[in-house]
């Protein structure tokens, strides 16, 4: 008789139990966001603070001050210096990375498919891989010249190692379990691969993206350094000589953010083409 | 048991069959035979190791024999035959694929028209009580819901000969139980009734589930006996449990099994599951 009566209004104080917890689970984590948010921009004020206070002590020759890179950020941004620099830079830069992610991926699959060629080729990639790609650079500008073509190669070089491992070693990865639940099914080859290789290397495919804009940009950057000076890389070296250290600047923080930006695009990518792997670790 | 063969057409023959692995250092299986008639469930309850399994994927064309003869509906298996579908223990459904697809991917490896696809599958996940989980992820749903969808996926395909290998090891104890029933009230209806090869750890479980039970001892694996279970069909599982027979036979394979046990107690620690 007690739990009868005792029954109905448990549950709904579950109920409510329920939804309370969840709330301050939801509380806790708005908090702790708020929180971080918080001791990161005190930090970057400090930080700020302290080399607008200290630089306007030093030689404004050599130094330059927050507010000034700020400053010239706004005029080269009016003028339009910054973007007519940094758009062929970017050019190459998309060049480059197309070229890597085809050739990357296909060759990646390709190898892990073929034992044969595998067996042929791998030595090559390792070789090349291990090699400093900077170390190519006066042989591609001796065979292709100072111009775009010479600045594609050296971003090809750059972004195509991460793309072609990450490719291979996903296809090496894939759960032999689930390629003999293809086969016990009497998938094709073909269908094998379409429903069940490809979609597991989605996921690595999308990391070896992610590194290769890493590398790309410092391949960027050092193809306008090493080959005709142009680009995003002539703006840094024309501000440095003529001392113009708050200009010089703001190409370096915009590489920054650019960097950070593409790869937390890929970071976001890679979470989204395989929600299953986040759940399994959780577990 | 002769005679149970000779009644009905046999799904599955094989005769003097062998598997050794390694360059012959492992040998799982040696100079096995046996014979699965169509319609018939036939329980496989062993060891680890005592080469279950490997029998298992010889017949799904998944590995060959070292030697011997194997035959599925006649014919001699060369990679996966026809008409012949398989549950797995680790349930290998596709994590990129939803309920849906998974539960569909047999019948549409196989090209099978769109119209059979829609039809089958949606009538097997409603039996398996997932209508309404189709757009789901396999890695949303429970062990058990997921091994319910590598049931369908399977049962959609109408196959003659069903390979299941330990298909309930993975889940917990009640689910297991739970799954027990509902395979066995599917197979209650004639016209789901097909060649079964259970594998199984679980002596319950094949007493239960099987109309033969074929007890496997390692190291050569050998079939030591094959049992005829009393059952029949219909069959009620708190029936059978309660059924005194039922713990004869369990103390019989347990029995049959013991020596084994003395040979590899560690591997065979797990088979009173």
């Amino acid at each position: 008789m007690a739990e009868g009566t005792a029954a109905p209004s448990a549950s709904i104080d579950l109920a409510a139990e329920q939804a309370k917890h969840r709330q301050a689970a939801a509380g806790r984590r708005r908090r702790r966001r708020w929180r971080e948010i918080g001791i990161r921009l005190t930090s970057l004020v400090v930080v700020l603070t302290t080399w607008e206070v200290a630089g306007g002590h030093l030689d404004p020759v050599l130094f330059a001050t927050p507010s000034r890179i700020a400053a010239a950020a706004v005029t080269m941004l009016a003028s339009g210096e910054l973007w007519n620099y940094l758009w062929p830079s970017l050019i190459v830069l998309l060049n480059g990375l197309a070229l890597a992610a085809v050739f990357g991926i296909g060759i990646g699959l390709i190898l892990a498919r073929y034992r044969t060629l595998d067996v042929a080729f791998e030595m090559y990639i390792t070789f090349l891989y291990a090699t400093p790609t900077v170390a190519l650079v006066p042989l591609i500008v001796l065979w292709a010249g100072f111009e775009s073509t010479a600045k594609i190669i050296i971003l090809f070089l750059f972004a195509f190692f991460p793309l072609v491992i990450n490719t291979y070693q996903g296809v090496k990865n894939v759960d032999p379990k689930l390629v003999e639940v293809g086969k016990a099914f009497r998938c094709s080859e073909r269908q094998l691969w379409w429903n069940i290789v490809l979609p597991a290397v989605l996921p690595f495919i999308v990391t070896g993206l992610r590194l290769a804009v890493g590398r790309g940009l410092i391949g960027m950057v050092l193809a306008d350094l090493y080959t005709a000076i142009s680009g995003i890389g002539y703006l840094i070296v024309r501000t440095a000589s003529t001392y113009r250290i708050d200009k010089m600047f703001v190409p370096i923080v915009t590489l920054g953010l650019l960097g950070i930006t593409l790869t937390a695009i890929l970071r976001l990518v890679e979470k989204r083409v395989a929600p299953w792997t986040a759940a399994t670790e959780k577990d | 048991m002769v005679s149970s063969d000779t009644q009905r057409p046999a799904a599955i023959t094989i005769e003097g069959a062998s598997k050794l692995f390694l360059d012959g250092a492992v040998v799982a299986f040696h100079d096995l035979s046996l014979s699965i008639a169509a319609q018939e469930i036939l329980c496989i309850v062993g060891p680890s190791g005592c080469g279950k399994t490997t029998l298992l994927r010889c017949i799904a064309g998944l590995a060959d024999l070292s030697a011997g003869r194997l035959l599925v509906h006649g014919r001699p298996v060369a990679g996966p035959p026809e008409g012949v579908a398989m549950v797995f223990q680790h349930f290998g459904l596709l994590p990129w694929k939803t309920v849906w697809d998974n539960a569909a991917f047999g019948l549409a490896m196989n090209n099978a028209p769109a119209a059979t696809i829609k039809e089958r599958v949606s009538h097997y996940l409603a039996l398996a009580g997932l209508a309404g989980f189709e757009k789901h992820y396999p890695y949303q749903l429970s062990g058990g819901m997921q091994q319910r969808v590598g049931l369908v996926r399977a049962l959609a395909m109408n196959p003659s000969v069903m390979l299941m290998d330990e298909p309930f090891a993975a889940l917990d104890a009640q689910t297991r139980e739970v799954l027990q029933e509902e395979l066995l009230g599917l197979m209650q209806r004639p016209s789901e009734r097909k060649a079964v090869v259970f594998i199984t750890h679980s002596i319950d479980e094949a007493i239960l589930l099987g109309d033969r039970v074929a007890v496997m001892t390692a190291r050569p694996g050998r079939i030591k006996e094959i049992l005829e279970m009393p059952w029949g069909w219909p069959r009620d599982v708190n029936v059978v449990r309660a059924d005194p027979r039922f713990a004869e036979l369990r103390a019989h394979i347990w029995d049959g099994l013991r020596p084994a046990r003395l040979d590899a107690s560690s591997a065979f620690a797990a088979a009173g599951d």
